[in-house]
């Protein structure tokens, strides 16, 4: 008997469309669905712009914690005032355009070379209008060089420019002390002192920087097959196998594990990574929206009663793909309810914790730990060294047959170079410090702060009365800003009172919603959040 | 006035109404009747979507099995473990072997300046970047090293990536979509071959080395452009091409693929992974090699794991093509920077590279004298120019399967091995090769 959660907003007048799907969905096709009527009262929130959904279903026994997450939505105004700003800078961009062909105007874009101008050209004009137009009037908010440690504080390198921003000079002056919001730093481990870069250092003198060699060939060193013990112990699965690089850790393993005659059902909000190593397996690729288990089920239904489209075939496997954190909304993946899903209709489960891991949890172990499950529900758990770990690359974990089969199967293990040793290094003995075996607590401790620090900023921002999406518990924290002069002036501004934020727009978002994203780091101390705020 | 208006029309119509043909009132009050039957006639759908019920729906799930994520009929491959620094002596499986296995071709790894800027460099940034380049992941160290490269190669600008595999991998699909064409050689390595994949392109494959064939491709090409002239105006054409082949370890010939350049008005991008800091007078590759302007190849792809011995990649070129890859490159623009301490190291590397351009001189001299050693071999086919660093050795005559070649060749290296000479087998992914090389 499958059963979904709903919510029943129904005495709710105030009612925004609440973004994460959880509204009741009355055409559900599982006629045994049993609905939920429960909904603590006391849950409800008193402010009139906000909402907190809160999963009290059938389901609530599989959550040990509530789950909060809100998505609001725009208000209309808002959206209006957007499309009209960016209505202006295309017209504006038009016309800049066409004062550039007819020469009135400077260009300052590079050229084609002379002999090569009767060739077809390289570039579409129109895929360039974005980057020509838009992009270049704010593009100083990206791209800021840095010359320290991406710790909490960092120096920047400043820059001018003498023609809007088309090309920058260094001026040779370092801002100093500029409180860093935008590194996914979230422990703390990017530093340059302390036990991890001592032996960090050692191993660089002993074994030099680079193997010279792919991981099946000669460039398997012993340091590599203990990282990936340590990994393996320190998410409670069987095995695990690392690999130089995140990006291309999903995007070379996904092709090893499905093909042709298989069905990826991924998330609408999937990196970048995610996407490109389904489009590379060949399998079909199904897409359900943000978050949304109903979506899921449906997908799932769907697929295993009809089989593959035309022949009706059934499917050879279904790999399940979602992420611990998503990067843009900071919202978490529903890991119970995506479990129970999974092992009602037989899928696979690939987690991505490129985010989360070391982020989440009480002890540091990710979105498994945070929830509770038990890790051997997950089939593949990939994550990421960069993000917590303050080294690179990344790494597959699960059973054994499954990481002995990736092992001789995966394309990086047989092309791609293996792993630099002293990053190695650094990653054995951030975790160690993690698991708290190098005997001191720094890495409770860590974990605890940047929990702490999380929740007193978002609740700071809440009350200041911004709009945050995403999970009370994530530290990615995205706020909203929406309108396309806001990007660039909160970039500029921020910067001038000495703090450093990250603000996206399109095309990583959709084009009304842009929004300033912050990372929070165990590194933050109270009154550098304070000073934020 | 109004009233007498209407009445009239209706009076109008009404004469109209006996005015008019017998058939014509008919015909009126067929479509009349077959209308209103429409509308009132049950409504169905286009195709019979089975109607199953829920109960069957439910069987169907429940029989449903799913084949087991990974299959266990494969070949348990056990890597060899080497202990302590990869260099020239290298120790595998316990035992100390001169090292002929590693790409390590400038000798560059054991190399104490490097190791003492990258431990310069991780006492001052420690060791990771967290951050992709855009958001605070862009160290002055990735632009040190972005311009030096720019300068020994003598172009205008050059761009980082974080893993060698990802350099080409990203930048073919950030210029060839859907629609476009390239024209790659059959001996083209795995990462190109993922690259095109990414790209959705239409690919044409030419006989390895073979300029013939690949003129007999590109006049079939503008054959086809005649025909339909506003198509060809938008489709781009590319030539992909490597310096120094990984796996037949020969050289392209240049200068005639630049003069097919100009004739047909293709694109050429060069992956100089194995040639970077090889060939050439200055280790600046194929193209110092043949004597050709850099500025006829558009685009340069290597990655710095062979002979600059840190990890990583770039491309090079002239500014209007690399800095589309800025917004562009799936690996660059959403996935972390290269650790700083590895972007110290390959700079230092650089500078030693120039310092000093006899080290070129000295290789070269050191692989004719291996490639003369080795040619005399009995049984074993020697694949590769004189003066490549990384040679081939084949089986002469096949043992009937690959399987079988495969195993000879392992105990040929276990043999190897055991007289302290560390060999290895190049390895492919048997089902994912377009063309297969031959065992070696």
């Amino acid at each position: 008997m499958t059963e979904s959660p709903t919510t029943k907003p129904s005495s709710w007048e105030v009612c925004h469309g609440v973004k994460n799907g959880l509204t009741a969905d009355r055409g559900c096709l599982v006629k045994s669905l049993h609905r939920c009527n429960e909904w603590h009262p006391n849950n409800r929130c008193h402010l009139a712009e906000q909402e907190e959904v809160n999963v009290a279903s059938q389901y609530g026994t599989l959550y040990n914690r509530p789950f909060v997450e809100s998505f609001e939505e725009t208000p209309m105004l808002v959206a209006v005032l957007t499309y009209m700003g960016y209505g202006i800078l295309t017209i504006f961009g038009y016309l800049r355009d066409f004062l550039r062909h007819w020469k009135i105007e400077k260009c300052h874009i590079a050229r084609e070379k002379e002999e090569q101008k009767d060739f077809v050209p390289l570039y579409q004009d129109f895929e360039n209008f974005y980057t020509r137009n838009l992009y270049m009037r704010i593009r100083d908010s990206w791209n800021r060089p840095i010359c320290s440690v991406p710790g909490a504080k960092m120096d920047l390198l400043e820059q001018a420019s003498h023609d809007f921003n088309w090309t920058f000079e260094y001026t040779g002056r370092i801002v100093q002390d500029v409180i860093n919001l935008g590194s996914y730093n979230y422990l703390g481990f990017a530093e340059n002192t302390g036990p991890c870069a001592d032996s960090a250092a050692e191993v660089t003198m002993k074994y030099g920087v680079g193997v010279a060699s792919t991981r099946q060939e000669i460039g398997n060193l012993e340091k590599h097959e203990e990282m990936e013990k340590l990994v393996a112990r320190f998410l409670g699965v069987e095995s695990a196998m690392a690999f130089g690089m995140g990006f291309a850790t999903n995007s070379m393993n996904i092709p090893a594990l499905v093909g042709k005659g298989c069905l990826i059902l991924s998330d609408e909000l999937n990196h970048t990574s995610l996407v490109l190593g389904a489009r590379l397996s060949g399998s079909t690729i199904r897409v359900f929206k943000h978050n949304n288990m109903q979506s899921l089920e449906k997908l799932l239904r769907d697929a295993i009663v009809h089989g593959q489209p035309r022949t009706h075939r059934p499917w050879k496997k279904i790999l399940i793909v979602v992420e611990g954190i998503y990067s843009m909304e900071g919202s978490i993946v529903r890991l119970p309810e995506v479990i129970a899903l999974k092992k009602r209709y037989r899928a696979y489960l690939y987690l991505d914790e490129a985010h989360s891991i070391g982020a989440l949890g009480p002890r540091g172990r990710g979105v498994v730990d945070y929830f509770g499950v038990d890790s051997h529900d997950v089939d593949v758990m990939m994550g990421t060294f960069t993000k917590s770990f303050g080294a690179a690359g990344g790494y597959i974990a699960g059973k054994q047959e499954l990481i002995e089969y990736l092992r001789s199967h995966s394309h990086s293990a047989v092309y791609a170079t293996s792993m630099s040793p002293p990053v190695v290094e650094q990653i054995i003995t951030s975790m160690k410090c993690i698991m708290g075996e190098d005997g001191t607590t720094i890495g409770c401790e860590r974990v605890r702060q940047l929990a702490e620090n999380t929740v007193y900023f978002r609740k700071r921002l809440r009350k200041m009365g911004f709009i945050i999406y995403g999970n009370k518990d994530s530290p990615v924290i995205p706020m909203m800003l929406y309108m396309p002069a806001k990007i660039g002036a909160f970039g500029r501004e921020m910067l001038k009172r000495n703090i450093g934020v990250v603000v996206v727009g399109f095309p990583a978002t959709p084009i009304i919603e842009s929004r300033a994203r912050f990372c929070i780091s165990a590194a933050h101390t109270k009154d550098m959040l304070d000073r934020m705020v | 006035n109004m009233a007498s208006g209407q009445q009239w029309v209706l009076v109008e119509m009404v004469q109209a109404f006996y005015e008019a043909p017998a058939y014509h009132l008919i015909l009126e009050g067929i479509l009349i009747l077959w209308i209103i039957r429409l509308v009132f006639s049950k409504t169905y759908k286009l195709h019979e979507t089975s109607k199953l019920t829920e109960k069957e729906k439910e069987d169907l799930i429940e029989e449903w099995q799913p084949e087991p994520l990974v299959s266990k009929d494969h070949p348990s491959l056990s890597y060899d473990v080497v202990t302590g620094p990869p260099s020239h002596k290298i120790i595998i499986n316990g035992k100390e072997c001169i090292n002929f296995a590693s790409f390590n071709f400038l000798g560059l790894l054991d190399n104490e300046r490097v190791k003492v800027s990258a431990l310069a460099s991780l006492k001052k940034y420690g060791v990771g970047t967290c951050g992709p380049r855009g958001f605070y992941g862009t160290f002055d160290v990735h632009l040190e090293l972005e311009t030096h490269l720019a300068k020994f190669m003598k172009t205008e600008e050059a761009i980082i990536y974080s893993y060698g595999f990802a350099t080409i991998a990203s930048a073919i699909p950030a210029y060839s979509k859907r629609g476009d064409i390239i024209f790659v050689d059959e001996a083209a390595c795995f990462s190109i071959q993922k690259g095109l994949q990414a790209s959705r392109s239409l690919i044409k494959y030419f006989k390895h080395n073979d300029m013939e064939d690949l003129e007999r491709l590109l006049k079939e090409q503008e054959l086809e452009d005649h025909k339909n002239p506003r198509k060809a105006r938008v489709t781009r054409k590319f030539i992909v091409v490597e310096g120094l082949y990984i796996n037949t370890a020969d050289i392209c010939p240049l200068p005639k693929l630049v003069k097919l350049k100009y004739k047909y008005k293709v694109r050429i991008f060069l992956e100089e992974s194995m040639s970077f800091g090889v060939l050439g007078e200055h280790g600046r590759g194929v193209t110092e090699h043949f004597g050709i302007n850099i500025e006829d190849i558009d685009l340069i792809s290597a990655n710095m794991e062979n002979a600059v011995a840190s990890i990583g990649g770039f491309c090079c070129g002239r500014s209007f093509v690399i800095d589309h890859q800025r917004l562009s490159g799936q690996g660059y623009c959403f996935s972390a920077s290269l650790p700083p301490m590895l972007a110290a190291a390959a700079i230092e590397a650089l500078s030693i590279m120039e310092e000093d351009p006899d080290i070129f001189t000295v290789l070269r001299e050191k692989c004719k004298h291996v490639y003369k050693a080795l040619e005399g071999t009995p049984g074993l086919k020697l694949v590769g120019v004189p003066f490549a660093p990384a040679l081939h050795l084949q089986l002469e005559r096949s043992l009937g399967s690959r399987d079988a070649d495969m195993q000879l060749l392992r105990t040929i290296v276990d043999h190897c091995l055991e007289r302290r000479v560390a060999l290895t087998l190049a390895r492919y992914l048997e089902k994912d090769e377009r063309f297969l090389p031959p065992p070696r």
